[in-house]
């Protein structure tokens, strides 16, 4: 069965210069050994290759739990000269979110 | 010495609402408030409006936010430690003391300097985005240093009712009020690591009370409206709880936590922020009543010797212009409409960015999964060295009206001054900081 991770988990954008950093939480904390597994790096790197020109690395938070990813050269520039009109990428959370992964 | 104080944060951003940290300073009992109002590129446009008039470069909004607040932090002896001196702090005391005085209140204002370090600039120091020098970024404006917790010391010490500030790191705002309180040694990193902690999950105000974090049905939050603003009672050891004022609107739970404290956080083992590099890895979060979380483990290690300096500089116009179609083809008349103008600007700009709001003008894409919207607006934004070249944009879109496709309304024009942000770091031993009391 395929989901979004819409379904299963919450996510908060956030940026420094031309980095965006992605949160994703599960909401039940049962999910996290899953999120681990099918959401890597490569697949958000996959997943967002529209979007994020960088590299994207992922960081573990099992004690929260909740993972992280950081992904460079993702906000055309950067906050204050990006031609975009969301130029923080404050709406990204919701474009990790629409991913599909087979549960 | 206190065994446990209360700090509230009443704004996280420059144009933040005003009603949360009233409530927060009147129903609240806070021992400390702090407005959090200063971004990386909000000081740069302040030293701008210092430069056309010395006695500015203050946050726009200081008079209405101290007119309100100012009886009621007298008179439940509430202190308030803020940036919202940007790129002014010694004016933005005087205006402070003059409102005061207006209002016939007597009040100590302690300024905080020194994070302005412009003239200690050379311009060949490497930008940390760019790896090359700062000045091949473009002609700049502002050089600001992240003071941290010993730069606001000195001026909790004195016995001033509001400490102001420029350019601090904002937990800094948060970790000094407990460092003075709790004679926390600044060395103990682990206590600062925890400290900062709090100051992370703090700085953003409503964000951590439920802001920024519905979605109907899935993330509901009671009474938006009346969002409160959250606070925090720390015990001398580090132990937060946070809460909100009961009856405001909002809801703290660890979800609302947990996204609060992994925002905008690259490495989370190492937070970086001038009084320490925070670990929030074995952070526990845990929910010890209705609106009510509990906060423990933040760490860390020793601060760095460099301070980040966030470098302004000009970088010349954005000209934009858009225009909306609706109804059957809107989308193929919008892209009509996208090459149209792609044509006729091409050749006058190099960085031409054409964007159709309602389909892919936020995440650049739309994953392939939704059908054509009913209706679509054409954005175009250029970058310009002008305010001439600028208008181009605006002009061509608003042109499309008699010469495009058919049905396009609602034209709208804008041209917008760029200041771009930067970073380098600088040894901290070349930064000095210095306060200045004023009184009413």
């Amino acid at each position: 069965m395929k989901i979004k991770l819409y379904d299963i988990a919450h996510s908060r954008a956030g940026d420094k210069g031309n980095t965006l950093t992605l949160s994703l939480i599960p909401y039940k904390a049962e999910d996290y050994p899953f999120l681990c597994s099918r959401v890597t790096a490569e697949v958000v790197k996959e997943h967002l290759r529209d979007i994020v020109a960088g590299d994207i690395a992922r960081y573990e938070l099992p004690n929260l739990p909740a993972l992280q990813f950081v992904c460079q050269q993702a906000l055309t520039g950067g906050v204050t000269t990006s031609l975009t009109t969301d130029t923080h990428g404050k709406s990204l959370s919701y474009a990790l979110l629409e991913m599909w992964v087979e549960k | 010495m206190k065994q446990q104080i209360r700090i509230g944060c009443g704004a996280g951003f420059s144009g933040d609402r005003l009603e949360p940290s009233l409530i927060l300073v009147q129903q609240g009992q806070l021992d400390y408030l702090v407005l959090e109002c200063l971004a990386e590129r909000t000081i740069a446009l302040a030293q701008k409006r210092k430069r056309q008039n010395s006695m500015l470069g203050y946050d726009p909004l200081l008079e209405r936010r101290i007119e309100s607040l100012l009886p009621h932090l007298l008179e439940k002896k509430v202190r308030l430690i803020t940036n919202m001196g940007a790129a002014n702090p010694l004016a933005a005391a005087q205006k402070i003391v003059d409102i005061a005085r207006r209002l016939n209140l007597s009040v100590t204002v302690a300024a905080v300097t020194g994070d302005d370090v412009f003239s200690l600039l050379l311009g060949t120091e490497t930008a940390l985005e760019t790896g090359k020098p700062l000045t091949n970024s473009g002609p700049l404006v502002s050089a600001n240093a992240y003071l941290g917790t010993d730069a606001i010391l000195p001026a909790l010490a004195t016995n001033a009712d509001i400490v102001i500030t420029g350019r601090v790191a904002d937990p800094s705002l948060f970790v000094s009020p407990l460092v003075h309180e709790f004679g926390w040694s600044l060395d103990d990193s682990d206590q600062i690591g925890q400290g900062t902690v709090i100051g992370h999950l703090l700085e953003c105000a409503g964000q951590l009370t439920g802001g920024y974090f519905a979605d109907p049905d899935r993330k509901d939050v009671p009474d938006m409206a009346h969002l409160g603003h959250p606070f925090a009672d720390v015990y001398s050891d580090g132990t937060a709880v946070f809460g909100k004022v009961s009856g405001t609107g909002g809801i703290l739970t660890v979800a609302t936590a947990k996204e609060q404290l992994l925002y905008e956080v690259m490495d989370p083992s190492r937070y970086i922020t001038p009084d320490v590099i925070a670990d929030f890895t074995q952070v526990h979060l845990e929910e010890t009543g209705h609106n009510q979380v509990k906060a423990t483990g933040g760490r860390g290690q020793t601060r760095p010797d460099t301070l980040k300096v966030s470098v302004g500089y000009e970088a010349g116009f954005i000209g934009e212009g858009e225009i909306s179609y609706a109804g059957s083809n809107a989308p193929g008349r919008a892209q009509l409409a996208g090459s149209i103008i792609q044509e006729r600007l091409q050749d006058r700009f190099t960085d031409l960015r054409i964007d159709y709001i309602g389909s892919t003008s936020v995440h650049r894409t739309n994953f392939g999964h939704y059908p054509d919207p009913y209706e679509i607006r054409l954005r175009v934004a250029g970058r310009a060295s002008t305010t001439q070249q600028a208008a181009l944009v605006g002009e061509e879109v608003e042109a499309l009206y008699t010469n495009g496709p058919a049905g396009g309304g609602g034209a709208r024009k804008y041209i917008h001054e760029v200041v771009g942000i930067v970073s380098t770091l600088m040894d901290r031993e070349k930064i000095t900081s210095s306060i200045t009391v004023l009184r009413s």
